[in-house]
This record gives structure tokens, C-alpha cells and sequence, in this order.
């Protein structure tokens, strides 16, 4: 009697191996055709609402039209160049940032009397957002490369001497008592337990320090340049051309999703221990 | 063999928290044997822990004496098992259980037989270049506790090791550790708040009282060595044994309990 209120196993076994747990409301998975479906829906929209004159194209150029420029861009050797010395700006200014920050991390990390030296400097200077910089470096040091580089180099080291500092600071006491505990010297202790205990803290510090540098170099190449993804959009903003502005957006986006992909890639072989 | 490992004298630990001095334990004696498996066990917060880690020269007691025989200065001293999160996730588990090895700088290829003798007495032979994130919370501690053994000290100090774990894997290390163990005898120091553990493993038991800790009670285990859990538990002698513990254990956890909220800890 009781019995009869229970579905039959059959039937329950197969709806359970349709409803898995995962598949519950928000985890349901999405066809990929409307994963890649909706993108491509919204540009072909765009498209039509342009064309259809809905949309001013004097303002919202249509995709086919930035299409276009950018390939003019790309064949003209303007686009590469843009991109060519902004990375140069950002990759210099960011090795040249990142590796004193990570110095004077480690320094605050490990030797407590630095800590009490350089912390409250640190940690004075850094609320101070780095743009507000620009106008006194360009004073100091003029308009050329020297100023955007010191920017960037300014936006990436806080980030990386803050989070490698924290990295060490915050290594797991658990982890200190073990290298004690089985007679690690104060070098072996660094080599095996600090270094590698504060890299995924570094490492998300030096994401940090990248993202900002993006942000940087475009708002300093508005201000003080005349070559660069940055100088571009201004460039496109005073001759009111929308196609090139558009293009320079996508170069932007580019720029950041590789630099995402590569800075994710060093970090999976760096520390293959991270999930 | 009745030789003297460790001799503790009045060992009292105090230290500051919150501007207030507390007393982690205090007037403890006690002597254990070479070989000797002894447990302690009692309320949380009893200092237990504490005990352990001055045992293990990782804190300094406020007074008393203590004194540890150390045979062989080539060998270290001791060697500890933490309760959980001790291995080291960016090693892999080949590379955990050399920890001690490695600082000592014992030349590559000792080590690796040794590391290979203790990952087949673990049974993690696959596992030798796996991370831990890959591994279950049993297989941590296994880890954990080769690691030690492997280190070869003349001590071993195991604070809880198996606390975290499920019963069913609990029973299994249990039995692991019972066989390494009784291959070479060391002397271990071992905390638990379990005294079902305690009477599997140990040769002796040690109460420790409700905060502030000291030693109340000791019992002798006589079950006869290589022991069999499932033997034991069965056994009318380990009921009434463990009856016996609990009715004292029981005391000092309602203590403990009374005292809540009191506790520094």
C-alpha cells in the first residue's frame, strides 16, 4: 500500500539522471546556440538600427562601417604602431615598477624594522590616485616617454609591494611552525615556505598592477602624447571621427583580453598548485 | 626497554592575552619511556596543545624543567604531526614527505628510497607527484604522518591528527599508524580528545584537567602489541576501560563546560 505512493525505480532513475544537481535553476547549462546566438544577434541589430537611420551613424557608426576602418587601420600599419608603442609604455613602466615593488614587499614582509620604516609611507602615498601624478610628472620631467613610463611604473608598484608584503605577512602560522619544527634555516624557510606561500597573493598583485596600467597609459596618452591607443581616442574625439574611435576601442578590449589570457597562463605555470 | 626519554618537572606555561596573564598548565611531571606510546587527552582548552609545542621546542615554558634524551645528535629530536592544513599545497606529496629530509640535506637518492618506502607503507604510490588539492582529507594526513616518519626522529609528537577526519578513514590511519609504529618503536606523544583512540593506540593515557591544565589521572594499557582495532573494541577489558576514562573525563568536561565564555581561549 505504501509502496504504490512511490514512483517505480525505473521512472525515478530517469528523471534523476536528467535533473542532476547541478542543472538546478541558475546552474541549468546554456545551449551554445544561444551563447554565441545572442552577440551576434546584438552587432546584426546594431547593424539594422543604423542602416534603418533609427540610430544617428554620425554617432553609432554601424559595425560593418567600423569593420572597415579598422582594416584600413590595420593595413595602413597605424593600428600596429598605436599598439606597438603603447606597450612599450606599459610593459617597461610595468617591469620597471613591478620589480622594486616586489623588493620592497618582500623587505616589509620580512624584516620587521622596514615594516615600521616603509609601511606608513606606503600606505600614506597610496590612496592618491596615480592619474593626479601626471600633471606634476609632466612638469618634472617634460612631455616625452619619461612621464607616462614613471606613471605606470607608480601605478604598478603599489599593488605588487602591497600584496607581496601581504603574501608573506599572512603565510598560514601552521606552515611557519612545520619549516621550525623540522629545522628549516632562515634561507631554506624563505626558498620553501615564503616564496612560494605568498605567490598566489604576488600574483593577484600583479594582476592588480596590470589592470591599472591599461587604465593608465590610455588616460596619460590623452593628455601628454601623440602616439598610442590613448592619443588615438582623443585623436578620433577632436576630429570627431567615430569609426576610428570605435576601432581604438576594440584594440583596447584586445589588448586587455590577451594580457588576461598571459598573465593566466604564467600564473598556471607558476603556481600549478592553485586550482 | 625502560629508558628515560623525556623528564618533565613542575612545567608551567603562562603567557599574555588581552593585558591578562593566563595559565596555559601548570605543575606538570611526568617521565616517559623510550618506545613508550603515551596519549594525552582532556577537555578542550586544557592546554594539551600548549604542552605539545613546548614538548616540540616551538614555545618556551614560563618555569620547571624539562629534559629530553637525544641519543644520536645526527637524528632529529622530534617531529610533528598537526592537526590538519600542514602539508604544504604548492609541494607535491612526494616532495611533502622529504621536507625533513630535504632540509637536512640528506643526498638525493637515500631520500628517495625512503620517501618510496613510506608512500608504499601509505599506500599513495600513485599519488607520489599529485598536489593536495588533488588529495582527500585522509590522504593529507597520511601525508602528514609519513612525513614525519620519514624524517626518522627520535620523538614523535602528534597533536590530533586525525581529529578532522570521517570515522570509516579514521579506523584505517588508526591502523596504519599502529603498523609503522610498532615497526620501529618510537616514542610518540600523542593528543586526542578521543578516548576510544587513546586506548587503540596507546601503552599509557594521561588526564589532563579543565583549564588551568594539569595532570589528574593515568592509566597503564596492557593490550598486548601488534594490536588489532577491531580485536580491541570488541573486548569486554576495553569497554570497561574506556567507562572508567569517560567517568573522569566526564568531570572535567563539565568543568570545562561550566567555565565558558571564561575561557581565554
Amino acid at each position: 500500500m505504501i509502496a504504490s505512493k512511490v514512483a517505480p525505480i525505473s521512472e525515478r532513475t530517469s528523471e534523476s539522471t536528467v535533473n542532476r544537481n547541478n542543472d538546478w535553476y541558475f546552474r541549468k547549462p546554456v545551449s551554445s546556440k544561444i551563447k554565441y546566438g545572442i552577440p551576434v544577434s546584438l552587432i546584426l541589430g546594431w547593424e539594422l538600427v543604423v542602416s534603418l537611420s533609427i540610430l544617428d551613424s554620425r554617432y553609432l557608426p554601424a559595425p560593418s562601417h567600423i569593420f572597415q576602418a579598422l582594416l584600413v587601420a590595420v593595413s595602413s600599419g597605424q593600428l600596429l604602431a598605436d599598439m606597438q608603442i603603447s606597450l612599450y609604455r606599459i610593459l617597461t613602466g610595468f617591469i620597471l615598477g613591478a620589480a622594486p615593488g616586489l623588493v620592497v614587499g618582500l623587505l616589509i614582509g620580512f624584516i620587521p624594522f622596514m615594516r615600521m620604516f616603509i609601511q606608513p609611507i606606503l600606505l600614506a602615498i597610496r590612496p592618491i590616485p596615480k592619474l593626479a601624478l601626471l600633471p606634476l610628472l609632466i612638469i618634472v620631467m617634460g612631455i616625452g616617454e619619461a612621464s607616462k613610463i614613471t606613471l605606470i611604473m607608480l601605478g604598478v608598484f603599489f599593488p605588487v609591494a602591497i600584496n607581496s608584503a601581504s603574501g608573506v605577512l599572512n603565510l598560514h602560522q601552521q606552515y611557519i611552525d612545520v619549516a621550525r619544527n623540522y629545522g628549516a634555516s632562515k634561507y631554506q624557510f624563505i626558498k620553501t615556505v615564503a616564496i612560494p606561500g605568498s605567490l598566489p597573493t604576488l600574483c593577484a598583485g600583479i594582476k592588480i598592477g596590470f589592470a591599472d596600467a591599461l587604465l593608465l597609459i590610455v588616460a596619460a596618452e590623452m593628455i601628454g602624447a601623440n602616439s598610442g591607443i590613448g592619443y588615438r581616442v582623443w585623436m578620433a574625439y577632436s576630429i570627431f571621427d567615430m569609426r576610428m574611435m570605435f576601432v581604438s576601442f576594440i584594440m583596447m578590449a584586445g589588448l586587455g583580453i590577451a594580457s588576461t589570457m598571459i598573465i593566466r597562463f604564467m600564473e598556471k605555470r607558476l603556481i600549478p598548485w592553485n586550482k | 626497554m625502560q629508558v628515560e626519554k623525556i623528564r618533565i618537572e613542575q612545567l608551567r606555561k603562562q603567557f599574555v592575552k588581552k593585558n591578562k596573564m593566563v595559565e596555559a598548565f601548570h605543575s606538570i611531571s611526568l617521565q616517559i619511556k623510550d618506545g613508550e606510546f603515551v596519549s594525552i587527552v582532556g577537555p578542550s582548552g586544557c592546554g594539551k596543545t600548549t604542552l605539545l609545542r613546548v614538548i616540540a621546542g616551538l614555545e618556551l615554558p614560563t618555569s620547571g624543567t624539562m629534559h629530553i634524551q637525544h641519543h644520536d645528535s645526527n637524528q632529529p629530536l622530534n617531529a610533528m604531526v598537526f592537526q590538519e592544513h600542514s602539508i604544504f599545497p604548492w609541494m607535491t606529496v612526494r616532495e611533502n614527505i622529504a621536507y625533513g629530509l630535504t632540509m637536512r640535506k640528506v643526498p638525493p637518492s637515500i631520500k628517495k628510497s625512503i620517501v618510496d618506502h613510506y608512500l608504499l607503507k601509505i599506500n599513495m604510490v600513485n599519488f607520489a607527484e599529485s598536489y593536495p588539492h588533488q588529495l582527500s582529507g585522509g590522504m593529507k594526513q597520511r601525508v602528514s604522518v609519513a612525513r614525519a616518519f620519514a624524517n626518522d626522529p627520535e620523538i614523535l609528537l602528534m597533536d590530533e591528527p586525525f581529529t578532522a577526519l570521517d570515522e570509516q578513514n579514521r579506523l584505517l590511519i588508526q591502523q596504519e599508524l599502529l603498523k609503522i609504529w610498532e615497526e620501529n618503536q618510537k616514542t610518540v606523544v600523542f593528543i586526542t580528545h578521543s578516548i576510544e583512540e587513546a586506548i587503540l593506540l596507546s601503552d599509557r593515557i594521561i588526564m589532563m584537567s579543565a583549564h588551568p591544565g594539569t595532570l589528574i589521572a593515568e592509566y597503564e594499557i596492557p593490550f598486548p602489541r601488534p594490536r588489532k582495532i577491531e580485536e580491541i573494541r570488541s573486548s569486554t577489558f576495553y569497554k570497561n576501560m574506556f567507562n572508567e576514562i569517560w567517568m573522569q573525563l566526564k568531570e572535567e568536561v563539565e568543568k570545562s563546560r561550566s567555565m565558558e565564555g571564561m575561557l581565554p581561549i
